[in-house]
């Protein structure tokens, strides 16, 4: 498949996940649509390591070339795990305070 | 049009309609269904691009505990479409616009890069099978692997704090 493809896909997905971000006010979807952007960005690690290794194959046959970006892939799932924990438990205790998870009322945090 | 043009272009349109039924959804659980199924179809990918060990650990991490963690908390809250707020209907289109525009500018500059006549290799090549990737991260990534240990320590932590009713 050429690498163009995955980079529209990934970018079709990212934008849709920006797009959410812009227009929901639910905080849990905003959340949600965030998972969506990362989601984006991995798929676009794993296709363009396939890429390198492709190209790293022409070379040398028994290359392992490409494994980095996809260990990559694997920190960032588990760096959104540990983000999902800590937001879900401010989003829970957001809601016990103002009973509403509607992201307009996070401006009284300010004052 | 070989088997796997057809996969890619079936899990194409499965992922990018489940991400937009996730943005349009007025029931928040609704969309946490939507996006199991994006990740679903990413997962899919992940195996046609031969990358067995990351679509795995996507559906165990981000089907099986993410997702279940979202549900109980949209569930623990009672939400539901009535509870949705109003929203300025102005501030909408501006966001639908704009992200249609960001879209469009990274297409543009990406269209024509050097990239363009590059392949991503489908079958074969055995970098995304486990026995590889555990050689290399218990090998040159130990240490981040290790130092991820102690992030999801404190995110355990943290999470306990902010939830504690005090």
């Amino acid at each position: 498949m050429p690498i163009n493809y995955y980079i529209f896909l990934s970018v079709a997905l990212f934008s849709i996940g920006v797009t959410g971000v812009l227009t929901r006010r639910n905080a849990i979807i905003v959340f949600m649509c965030i998972e969506l952007m990362l989601n984006a960005v991995n798929l676009l690690l794993v296709a363009f390591s396939k890429m390198h290794h492709l190209n790293a194959l022409a070379y040398d046959a028994a290359t392992k070339a490409g494994a980095e970006a996809q260990l990559f892939v694997f920190f960032i799932m588990v760096v959104a795990a540990a983000e999902v924990s800590v937001g879900l438990a401010i989003i829970v205790m957001m809601y016990r305070n103002i009973h509403s998870t509607d992201i307009n009322f996070l401006n009284r945090l300010k004052h | 049009m070989s088997i796997t043009e057809i996969l890619f272009w079936f899990l194409t349109a499965l992922a990018l309609g489940s991400a937009l039924m996730v943005v349009f959804s007025k029931n928040p659980v609704h969309s946490v269904l939507w996006l199991i199924a994006v990740f679903f179809a990413i997962s899919g990918h992940y195996i046609l691009l031969n990358a067995q060990f990351l679509a795995v650990v996507n559906l165990i991490v981000y089907a099986g505990a993410i997702m279940v963690l979202f549900l109980f908390v949209i569930m623990l809250m009672n939400l539901n479409a009535e509870t949705e707020p109003r929203k300025n209907r102005w501030l909408m289109y501006a966001g639908w616009l704009s992200g249609f525009l960001l879209m469009l500018v990274i297409v543009a500059a990406l269209k024509e890069a050097e990239t363009r006549d590059q392949l991503a290799l489908m079958k074969g090549g055995d970098i995304g099978l486990i026995k590889h990737l555990g050689r290399v991260l218990f090998s040159e990534y130990v240490l981040p692997f290790e130092i991820s240990s102690v992030l999801f320590l404190s995110a355990m932590v943290g999470a306990v704090v902010i939830g504690k009713k005090d």
